[in-house]
């Protein structure tokens, strides 16, 4: 079937793939850190920290869009310094669906590490410390394998949603086929266009196929995973 | 009532013994906590065991803790060969890291996703060249019976085999003082059984002070050389072991059922003809069942107080080995009404015996008689080898 795609679903295949790639890599450090200081430490603010990494979950994904437009985008503050500096423009590239996406599935990737540490011992940084394992050390060798599970879990679920983000990357980087227009996208237009029926249906059963790749490929990590921590299962 | 004042008088006495090495630790905490305050101020000899003992929640774990760097009191002093690690008053608190003392948990707290090995390796990378000497890695899988564990997860061991590998990493790490944190309490009985002994190779093959928190006398009385004696959050009493079980003041000792004298002696002779071995002691010897320890081994052996009779004169006909020469000491009371304790002086060892104030009146027993003492054969079950 997916041999029937023409060039243009082809372009939305591997832009998808892209853009849901570039966003976890985006997403992965600064969400794991969250999810390690929300399991891990108390500082004033956390509650405030915790509210604002699970906004994108409760937000309407097209209010994301707007805000991430209102902030990154040409005439924003930060956009506007971004183009003036660097010359980076984020509104309507791929880059830019990459950042929607990253912040969309942001808190899932926070909510799975920090599972996993508040499943690990914290016995095992102290144990570590009497050991003669300073702070960077101990962090590099106790607490990223306890994270790992979550790290692991939390990025291939936030891959597979990145994959089908709509909401906020119409919003913010509009639906340009190419550049922007990812799977979901396609599936729209084909939709809107006359006789685009079959089109979508062919876009939807890639869509189905990598999504369930996606789980199996996740189910054989995790097991994995678990086998190395020494965990039942 | 004179004889119970004078016993008293005699305790004050004869039971200060002055230490014979300098402390290597010297502990002096004040924390409040939780309706809880813990007020503890003691030493630990530069060698050997020290157990800090007494009932759960008297505050024998937060000082392990405030020792290892784990939890930062809100005032206090500890010094470790004079260097403070931790003086509130100096604004002095070492970060455990950098503090030299290898803690075995409760619960062993293996790294999961490490191999024996590598568990057992972690402290010893990290030992810089300032840590003491130590046995080397195959010396201490040797002394722990790990060979066959090494390349396991944590995982895919027993509870005991788990705390045994606890035990080679704290070591391993060249620490200058061993803290253990009840490292039994979280076994069966058959899993306690199977660690003792190497807990006891362990103590006896390594120079690093040992300071071992416990609320289970037999594990005072088969590891430790001192005892720190805690009760709501205070040092109760402090030293040698054997100088502790004659105090018939300490309700935590002297109120249990295996209260009594803790003497040490060596394996003199087997007699193979008898079934026996001869044991001595300082003034005297002992005849037990026979024991499979060689001659020249040092025990050390409790005798419980109420293994312990006495007669006036030298009894005949009598199925009991053991018919000692004794000379009355003191009568001091117990916790039950109709019973003493008579505290016995055999040659040059003290002995407790727990009589009742009956037999006390009907022989009228004072100070400084002359009696026998009678020790039942069931006195010799626990005696342990030292080290």
């Amino acid at each position: 079937m997916p041999l029937l795609l023409d060039a243009e679903g082809w372009d939305a295949v591997r832009l998808s793939l892209l853009v849901a790639g570039n966003s976890v890599a985006i997403g992965l450090p600064p969400a794991a850190m969250t999810g390690w200081l929300l399991a891990r430490t108390r500082f004033p603010g956390r509650a405030l920290l915790d509210a604002l990494a699970h906004l994108p979950l409760v937000l309407p994904p097209v209010v994301i869009g707007w805000m991430l437009l209102v902030v990154l985008g040409l005439r924003g503050p930060v956009g506007a310094w971004l183009d003036a500096w660097f010359g980076i423009r984020l509104a309507f590239t791929r880059e830019g669906a990459a950042i929607a996406t990253a912040v969309m599935s942001f808190p899932l990737i926070v909510r799975a590490v920090r599972l996993s540490l508040e499943g690990a011992d914290p016995g095992l940084e102290a144990a570590a410390r009497t050991l003669g394992a300073g702070p960077l050390d101990r962090f590099v060798t106790v607490t990223v394998p306890m994270m790992a599970p979550g790290l692991l879990a939390g990025a291939v679920t936030a891959f597979a949603a990145s994959l089908g983000e709509f909401g906020a990357v119409i919003t913010f980087v509009s639906n340009i086929p190419g550049e922007t227009q990812t799977l979901p996208l396609a599936i729209y237009s084909a939709t809107q266009s006359p006789g685009g029926e079959a089109q979508a249906a062919r876009f939807a059963g890639v869509s189905f196929i990598l999504a369930v790749s996606g789980l199996l490929l996740a189910e054989v990590l995790a097991r994995h995973m678990r086998r190395a921590l020494g965990r039942a299962g | 009532m004179v004889a119970f004042a004078k016993a008293g008088a005699d305790a004050g006495l004869t039971f200060e013994t002055p230490w014979t090495e300098a402390p290597s630790l010297e502990v002096a905490l004040r924390h409040r906590y939780a309706g809880f305050t813990l007020d503890a101020e003691f030493t630990v000899p530069a060698t050997g065991v020290t157990a800090l003992f007494g009932p759960s929640g008297c505050g024998k774990s937060t000082t392990l803790a405030a020792i290892a760097g784990l939890l930062r009191p809100q005032a206090g002093r500890i010094t470790m060969r004079g260097v403070a690690m931790l003086d509130t008053a100096r604004g002095i608190c070492l970060a455990p890291e950098r503090r030299g003392c290898g803690v075995v948990f409760q619960d062993a707290r293996l790294f999961p996703h490490l191999s024996v090995a590598s568990n057992l390796g972690y402290g010893a990378r990290r030992a810089g060249a300032a840590a003491a000497a130590g046995p080397g890695f195959a010396q201490v899988v040797a002394l722990l019976g790990l060979e066959g564990l090494l390349q396991r997860r944590p995982a895919m061991l027993s509870g005991g085999e788990k705390q045994r590998v606890a035990l080679g990493r704290a070591l391993l790490a060249r620490p200058r003082l061993l803290l253990m944190d009840e490292p039994l309490a979280a076994l069966d009985a058959a899993r306690r059984d199977e660690v003792l002994p190497f807990l006891a190779r362990l103590a006896g093959a390594t120079a690093v002070p040992i300071l071992y928190v416990t609320h289970s006398l037999e594990e005072v009385d088969r590891l430790a050389d001192t005892m720190v004696l805690m009760q709501d959050g205070r040092v109760v009493a402090n030293g040698p072991v054997e100088t502790l079980s004659m105090r018939t003041d300490l309700p935590q000792l002297a109120g249990r059922r295996d209260a009594g004298a803790v003497l040490r002696c060596l394996v003199a002779a087997h007699l193979p003809e008898r079934g026996l071995t001869r044991l001595d002691f300082p003034g005297g010897s002992l005849l037990v069942p026979r024991r499979g320890e060689a001659t020249g081994t040092a025990l050390r052996l409790r005798i419980q107080a109420r293994d312990v009779s006495v007669a006036t004169s030298c009894p005949e006909g009598l199925s009991i080995h053991n018919v000692l020469p004794a000379r009355l000491v003191g009568v001091e009371p117990t916790a039950a009404a109709a019973e003493v304790f008579l505290r016995l002086a055999v040659g040059e060892q003290m002995l407790l015996s727990r009589v009742t104030r009956d037999a006390l009146a009907r022989l009228a027993l004072r100070p400084g008689a002359a009696l026998w003492a009678l020790l039942k054969a069931a006195s010799f079950d626990q005696a342990v080898q030292l080290g």
